[in-house]
């Protein structure tokens, strides 16, 4: 840890006990980002779902409307430590899109439009624990947060909740995506603090 | 790049504030007492880390305002011009809240490719120097460092702010002007110009540029700094008037004005 | 919109597991065979790591995390990092 600057507190954040090990709250939505927003019309999003045999289940933006929608309300917390707790979403569960597709695959890969990936065990996206999201605090999802639609995966830290979401591929073997193969966990549990490999 | 080819790794350091200077309403410059400064070049700049009592902490990357030759001072003084941003996290704490006697962490000097150096290879070309905002700080190190190294080599600068309330170092640029050593200050004026001037407003046009700035003939090293828009914009207009895109060193900061 | 800065802002992190300054070294990419210097670069800071992408065709040249004790550089988008080492 650095020398304490005397007199500076920084932007506005609070402890708290219902925060994972080194987190903080914010009050403001922190945008991260790896590259430039890729700007997706819904006219032309397609989101699919590839399984391990190749099978691939696609939806446009008027069949992905058509879907039944949830509205979860979840706490997130990202792993540059900032975290906001009862966030409002709208989307579809994964549950509702996994319905009619055969697989008994493990594993499962998150594409973005502008080639982000993010992995996860197949496991954490089933039983109401994901979404693909396209509404926030009521409006609809801004570019610049991820949308047209965005995973939304908040029991893992933020980066696997990927943005601009393409797809989603399943397959029998994990493959670590564009932060876990730089020294971000394969996992990411905030309540385990998993941040970097080996934590 | 011998006197500041620091060998070794680049680590935190603390620095402490020995004096202040309010430069506009809104920006402040910073002397730092630096113990063990290994020497810095013009345009080179130090990251500047803030911890609160709880851990957090943050980062930013400011331009050295001073001139190598300060550096060399004893004890060696580092400057460092803050520009207060509106909804800023740490430019307020610099400004406004940091005062003599208060420790600094930094780290630097840092960037090797973003100098002039009186005594560096091609230190004979006339320069070309194009700030927009607070981008001036960077370049104000090579006019000063000019000065200090008594380089005659010919200096344009083209200066753009919002209104004169903005513009950083503006006695010392005109009293350097004045000079007549080579060195000369263009200002351009987005918003509002000065009183009774009569100079037109707007942002750098390929005009301001052809009449205020060099040929690309006379092959100067042209060092554009400011925010990620103006940069691009200007390094678009130079291009465009011919000067060779290798010719042209730019730094952005944030398009908010400062570093992130 | 122009939300990336430039390389010349990886000097300080890069210049804690570099001896030498690396915003002036010359890399190529590997997607386009563009040359440029890190210092021209487009830095992209905001993320839980820097990616810094090429100028011409946006494609991811040289990553950087930096944990607590740790911190991993991936090089893979440049054919290779071209540095100026002070000479004997």
């Amino acid at each position: 840890m650095g020398i304490v600057s005397p007199g500076f507190s920084g932007r506005r954040r609070d402890a708290n006990e219902k925060l994972p090990p080194g987190q903080y709250l914010v009050t403001d939505f922190p945008v991260l980002s790896a590259g430039p927003t890729p700007r997706v019309d819904t006219g032309k999003w397609e989101f699919s779902i590839t399984t391990e045999t190749g099978k691939v289940h696609r939806w446009d933006w008027a069949a992905f409307q058509a879907l039944p929608a949830e509205e979860p309300t979840v706490d997130i917390h990202c792993v540059t430590k900032w975290s906001k707790l009862g966030t409002h979403w709208r989307g579809v569960s994964l549950d509702t899109l996994l319905a009619g597709v055969d697989t008994s695959a493990g594993f499962a890969v998150a594409h973005s439009y502008g080639g982000y990936t993010t992995n996860l065990p197949l496991a954490d996206l089933v039983d109401g624990q994901a979404w693909v999201a396209f509404d926030f605090g009521g409006e609809p999802l801004e570019a610049e947060h991820g949308g047209p639609a965005r995973l939304l995966v908040p029991h893992l830290y933020f980066w696997k909740s990927a943005k601009w979401l393409q797809g989603i591929s399943l397959s029998d073997h994990d493959e670590p995506g564009f932060w876990e193969s730089l020294g971000y966990h394969n996992y990411g549990d905030p309540w385990r603090e998993q941040r970097y490999w080996g934590d | 790049m011998a006197r500041a080819a620091v060998l070794g790794r680049l680590t935190w350091r603390v620095g402490t504030v020995a004096a202040t200077r309010d430069e506009t309403a809104t920006a402040r410059t910073i002397a730092l007492d630096v113990p063990g400064w290994p020497g810095h070049l013009a345009g080179q700049h130090v990251d500047v880390r803030l911890t609160a009592p709880d851990g957090y902490s943050t980062e930013r990357s400011y331009s050295i305002a001073s001139a190598p030759a300060d550096g060399q001072a004893d004890p060696p003084l580092v400057e460092l011009t803050v520009q207060r941003l509106e909804d800023g996290e740490v430019s307020p704490y610099l400004t406004q809240t940091l005062a003599v006697g208060y420790p600094l962490e930094l780290r630097g000097p840092v960037g090797g490719w973003f100098v002039w150096n009186p005594g560096g290879p091609a230190s004979t070309r006339p320069v070309l120097l194009v700030a927009g905002g607070s981008g001036v700080v960077p370049l104000m190190a090579m006019i000063r460092e000019r000065a200090a190294a008594g380089s005659r080599v010919p200096f344009k600068l083209i200066y753009s702010v919002r209104d004169p309330g903005a513009l950083l170092y503006a006695g010392e640029l005109l009293r350097r002007e004045r000079a007549g050593d080579g060195l000369q200050v263009s200002y351009v004026y987005t918003r509002a110009a000065p009183p009774g001037s009569g100079q037109p407003t707007g942002r750098l046009n390929a005009t301001t540029l052809a009449s205020a700035g060099w040929p690309p003939e006379e092959s100067p090293a042209v060092f554009v700094c400011g925010p990620t828009g103006f940069v691009e914009a200007a390094a678009d207009l130079l291009v465009r008037a011919g000067h060779g895109a290798g010719a042209i060193k730019t730094e952005r900061f944030g398009p908010s004005g400062g570093k992130p | 919109m122009s939300d990336y800065m430039d390389g010349n802002m990886l000097g300080g992190k890069l210049g804690e597991l570099f001896t030498m300054d690396v915003t002036a070294a010359a890399i190529t990419c590997v997607s386009c065979s563009a040359s440029w210097t890190i210092a021209q670069t487009r830095v992209y800071p905001h993320a839980p790591g820097l990616v810094a992408r090429c100028p011409t065709c946006d494609a991811v040249l040289l990553r950087l995390v930096r944990g607590p004790d740790r911190a991993w550089l991936d090089l893979r988008g440049v054919t290779c990092l071209q540095l100026t080492v002070p000479g004997q």
